[in-house]
């Protein structure tokens, strides 16, 4: 009984230490882009890193965070993925939940950037994940002004949300397969009724800022 | 007579059979207009007949034809049944009626954005200071150093063979050569048509291994050969091609920097180089 309690408690304590090593090479980049991937993690923790990454997942849940696995491509794996699919992946850590337009603006997006990268990725989408640039650029040229249009779709290429081929393609990106949910987007824009007012939280955020004011 | 006259009225029905699936499998054509039941049939009903290899074979063609179409409409059920098919004018109707706002709501949404950390760490830090404290000072780096006063004179073409300034003999062919090499080392020594990398560019000395680096990355880069990069058991190998592949040479590659220090050099020569 001493040997089996004692047997479970370094397989805990080697699971902790293979869970932080998890932690320091999902959250701080090393490369040109961000996370990690799938053989990375399998040299540095073993070829149990996908049970590593659940048990990560399980303690990002409570900071509404999650561990996120990027396919090649676009090949996301019907059936449950084996260790060689795993080991070409990417994995990367993003929010579980979704942001307030203040959050947004805080970690650095404008309104109209962000507005631009939603109508760019459900346009796209609506292509079947293919449209002309010079489609796109038209759409975008209705509501944004043109001298930002073409400076806004290069500015989602670099960072990774789109991407352009030789014939002036554009396509989604890994980082448009690792942070949107595309099938949320569509489905909430389908049910989307024309609104005239911006849906925000007027009177949360309010509150927040009084409550601000009397705490000072 | 008459059953001759069938059996090319039959040979010409899967000809036109197998055309239509090329078409189709083409996406000239949609699939779902070939009805595949009746198309069955048709084999089904001049199969019997079938008595010499080549109308078995025009049979088993047009079977093969006949599978890559049901694919294709099976992919097209596939995708209009995942949950990201929607209309797509529908969509784009929406896009545009949508207000920027609501949009960017919408947005905020489904949008899960990646997090990840910079931070500056006392090894880096300590790192960083010892590379500081080696580094000269640029007055000393950006010296002008005084040209000393050298006599004008001539070299002769083999005195910049022997300074290694010139090549002996034309790049080209040298190459040509070099591929050779490769080629018959890897038939010698070599396992499924490759040969570890470091086995290939190894060399009694270290000048000699470089230029072997050299001449194969040039390999490589001109579609003579290839490399096979295993990261995870940190292997590489060098394949040679047969033929050289001119398309790799005019696609823009990747760059893939190896280093050849002079410390793997003597860890190879050792054998301690798996």
């Amino acid at each position: 009984m001493e040997k089996r309690r004692i047997g479970l408690s370094k397989r805990k304590g080697v699971y902790a230490a293979k869970v932080k090593r998890a932690t320091h090479m999902l959250f701080y980049r090393r490369h040109q882009k961000p996370g990690v991937k799938g053989w990375e993690l399998h040299k540095a923790l073993g070829a149990d890193y996908p049970k590593v990454l659940d048990v990560l997942d399980d303690y990002l849940k409570s900071l509404d965070m999650q561990v996120k696995t990027v396919f090649e491509e676009e090949k996301t794996p019907v059936q449950k993925p084996t260790l060689e699919e795993y080991d070409k992946a990417r994995f990367c850590v993003t929010l579980r939940g979704d942001l307030t337009p203040k959050e947004a603006k805080m970690i650095g997006w404008r309104i109209d950037d962000l507005a631009g990268l939603a109508v760019a990725v459900s346009y796209i989408i609506s292509k079947k994940g293919q449209a002309m640039r010079k489609d796109v650029e038209e759409l975008l040229g209705e509501k944004l002004p043109g001298w930002k249009v073409g400076l806004n779709i290069d500015r989602y290429i670099r960072y990774g949300y789109l991407t352009q081929d030789d014939n002036a393609q554009l396509y989604l990106d890994w980082r448009t397969r690792a942070e949107v949910d595309q099938k949320a987007l569509i489905d909430m824009l389908l049910n989307a009724e024309a609104q005239k007012t911006l849906p925000v939280e007027p009177s949360k955020e309010e509150g927040e800022e009084n409550e601000e004011e009397s705490t000072e | 007579m008459q059953s001759a006259k069938e059996e090319k009225k039959g040979r010409e029905k899967l000809q036109r059979i197998i055309e239509m699936c090329m078409a189709i499998e083409a996406h000239s054509v949609d699939p779902f207009l070939l009805d595949v039941d009746d198309i069955i049939k048709v084999v089904k009903e001049y199969f019997p007949q079938w008595e010499k290899p080549e109308d078995l074979n025009l049979d088993a063609e047009t079977i093969h034809h006949l599978a890559s179409v049901i694919k294709l409409q099976s992919e097209w059920v596939k995708h209009r049944s995942t949950s990201l098919y929607t209309d797509p004018f529908l969509l784009e109707e929406k896009i545009i009626q949508t207000p920027k706002e609501d949009m960017v709501g919408l947005f905020l949404r489904a949008w899960h954005p990646v997090v990840e950390l910079e931070q500056i760490s006392l090894h880096s830090l300590s790192e960083a200071l010892r590379y500081w404290e080696t580094l000269v000072p640029l007055s000393e780096r950006w010296k002008e150093f005084a040209a000393a006063e050298v006599g004008m004179g001539t070299a002769t073409r083999d005195e910049l063979i022997e300074q290694r300034i010139l090549g002996d003999k034309v790049f080209s062919e040298e190459l040509e050569e070099f591929w050779q090499e490769l080629k018959e080392t890897v038939n010698m020594k070599g396992r499924d048509g490759k040969i570890p990398y470091w086995d290939f560019i190894g060399a009694e000395t270290y000048e000699g291994t470089v230029e072997r680096a050299f001449l194969t990355s040039f390999l490589i880069t001109y579609g003579y050969a290839t490399l096979e990069i295993r990261p995870l058991e940190e292997e590489m190998f060098i394949k040679p091609f047969e033929e050289p592949v001119v398309k790799i040479a005019m696609q823009q590659g990747i760059s893939i920097p190896i280093s050849v220090t002079c410390e793997t050099w003597q860890k190879w020569k050792r054998g301690e180089l798996v």
